[in-house]
């Protein structure tokens, strides 16, 4: 019934799409295989180690048993805070003067390019770039220095997300605002931002996922303390830096500890990851 | 052709005289030598093939184009005497006296109640209870206060698209303005809903004068005191909207109403 079709020519469509598939099969399985591993290993590992003392111990001295990552597990947590405090009001407001007010102004121009280049920029040169103007100027090294540096990472990550989400913002949206009247900030704010918030939010959550890794930056910065600390202008514990030191240690305590650090980051960047489907997923549906 | 107009306006007061207007995307020139009245608590259509330059004029009036560099426009347009095309005019002010709804629902994403608060509280302070007062009267003129009255509250992007059009009229009847313009607002729309429409426009015009623009002839027709043919960028006729239908002044005119052409 088909006599029009070549049937070599469709016997070769056939093969081809198989070894397509097939390679593409074999590529995903490779991806998956390692990721699996590198999950696996970790909890292995990792869950091991997690247990009441790991969230109220800080961190043991050379020799000593026991211990836990209370000092650094406070750190992190400060340390991110202050860095998504410091980065989320200056990412968001760049990321709107780049879409609402620059636009295609040669200033705007530039800025985009230099944060482009500040997003691909490795971040143990920010470490570094903070060490030299600022725990090399104050001579010590301290929690607000480490802040800082992430937030440089962060920075970029938030101005280009928050630009790109406000770009989706119909045109015709903003139309209807400044057709009755409203004054440009005000459209800006209430409406664009408003209309691209999940968005934003978002991207907000994986800049602090991508800090919240960060080992170079804060090895130059907060470096680590083994006891434990509030005081952001003194050096800070942190779970980088903490599997880091402990992890290539002689001590098994340490290297049992530096897996549960490992675990806890991970597991912290993955509800980071699902927190941010969530918000876009509900979005979508409004 | 202009005779007719003049004589029109001996009785009439005038919201919108524009003289010689010219307007340039660039170096093309979208409006060549654009004259017209628009009157007070009348509706005015503007019909015309796409590409003529009617939702463009209808930029010009509340100078939205201004937003996009580029842009421009010569001439005058007298705003009850004043040059809204003065480099002086504070636009905000302007196009809190001149409304516009567009082709498609825009309501901002926020609740129902806020998306009439929004442009009132740009302008003006009210009180809780002079608020309530006023978004009941603008859901009311734009005849949706009976379906959202239960659920101000609710996101206005929940409402059906048709609702969602009506809101955006209410948003624009609730800043008190004294031009409405319209472009295309029942292009996206269902018959029903644009029936709805229709209607709000003949209650709208005993308060505010109405320049509308539409691909709909019959709209034009049904709704409209005056009415406007442009062809690339012209003028081409312009006269009482029952005259111009029934014996168009020009051969131009009378083809595209009869559907011979456009």
């Amino acid at each position: 019934m088909m006599n029009n079709i070549n049937q070599a020519l469709y016997a070769k469509r056939k093969r081809s799409n198989f070894i397509g598939l097939t390679l593409s099969m074999i590529s995903m399985g490779l991806g998956m295989i390692f990721l699996l591993w590198i999950l696996s290993i970790l909890f292995y590992k990792g869950f091991s180690a997690i247990d009441l003392d790991m969230f109220i111990k800080s961190t043991p001295a050379p020799g000593t048993d026991g211990g836990g990552l209370a000092n650094a597990i406070l750190g992190s947590l400060m340390i991110v805070t202050a860095c998504t405090l410091i980065s989320t009001p200056i990412g968001v407001m760049a990321g709107i003067y780049l879409s609402e007010y620059g636009a295609n102004s040669k200033i705007a121009a530039i800025t985009r390019f230099v944060n482009d280049i500040m997003l691909s920029a490795p971040s143990i040169v920010i470490g570094l770039f903070i060490y030299a103007v600022i725990v090399a100027q104050v001579k010590h090294f301290s929690g607000w220095a480490g802040t800082i540096a992430l937030a440089l990472i962060a920075i970029p990550v938030v101005v280009r997300t928050t630009e790109n989400m406000l770009q989706l913002v119909p045109i015709q949206l903003r139309e209807a605002a400044y057709a009755l009247g409203a004054p440009r900030w005000k459209v800006a704010f209430s409406v664009t931002l408003t209309a691209a918030k999940a968005g934003v939010i978002t991207g907000i959550l994986l800049a602090l996922a991508r800090v919240s890794g960060e080992t170079a930056p804060l090895l130059f910065t907060a470096l680590n303390n083994q006891f434990f600390s509030t005081n952001m202008n003194a050096p800070m514990a942190n779970l980088p830096v903490v599997i880091f030191q402990f992890a290539m240690s002689p001590y098994d305590n340490w290297v049992d500890l530096a897996w549960g650090a490992a675990l806890l980051i991970t597991l912290f960047v993955l509800g980071l990851n699902i927190l941010t489907r969530v918000i876009f997923r509900e979005k979508v549906q409004a | 052709m202009m005779e007719a107009t003049n004589s029109q306006s001996a009785e009439l007061k005038n919201a919108l005289e524009i003289k010689d207007l010219q307007f340039f995307y660039g170096s093309f020139q979208g409006l060549k030598n654009i004259n017209l009245n628009i009157a007070e608590k009348h509706v005015t259509a503007f019909i015309g093939p796409s590409g003529c330059g009617k939702s463009t004029l209808l930029r010009t009036l509340n100078r939205m184009y201004d937003l996009y560099p580029g842009q421009r426009a010569e001439g005058e347009i007298n705003f009850y005497g004043q040059n809204i095309l003065d480099s002086k005019q504070d636009l905000n002010l302007l196009r809190s006296r001149i409304g516009m709804i567009f082709q498609k629902p825009t309501p901002f994403p926020m609740s129902i109640y806020d998306n009439i608060a929004f442009g009132v509280k740009l302008y003006e302070t009210l009180s809780r209870a002079e608020m309530d007062e006023r978004v009941e009267w603008s859901l009311t003129k734009a005849a949706l206060w009976g379906e959202v009255k239960d659920k101000l509250n609710q996101s206005g992007l929940s409402l059906s698209g048709g609702q969602q059009q009506r809101l955006c009229i209410a948003r624009g009847v609730s800043v008190k303005p004294s031009i409405l313009l319209l472009d295309e607002p029942t292009s996206a729309l269902d018959p029903i809903s644009t029936a709805k429409v229709e209607e709000l426009v003949h209650e709208l015009k005993k308060d505010y004068t109405i320049a509308i623009v539409t691909h709909n002839m019959q709209q034009a027709a049904r709704v409209s005191d005056f009415t406007a043919y442009m062809y690339l960028g012209e003028m081409m006729e312009f006269g009482k909207t029952d005259e111009l239908f029934l014996k168009p002044k020009r051969k131009e005119t009378e083809d595209y109403i009869t559907g011979r052409f456009g």
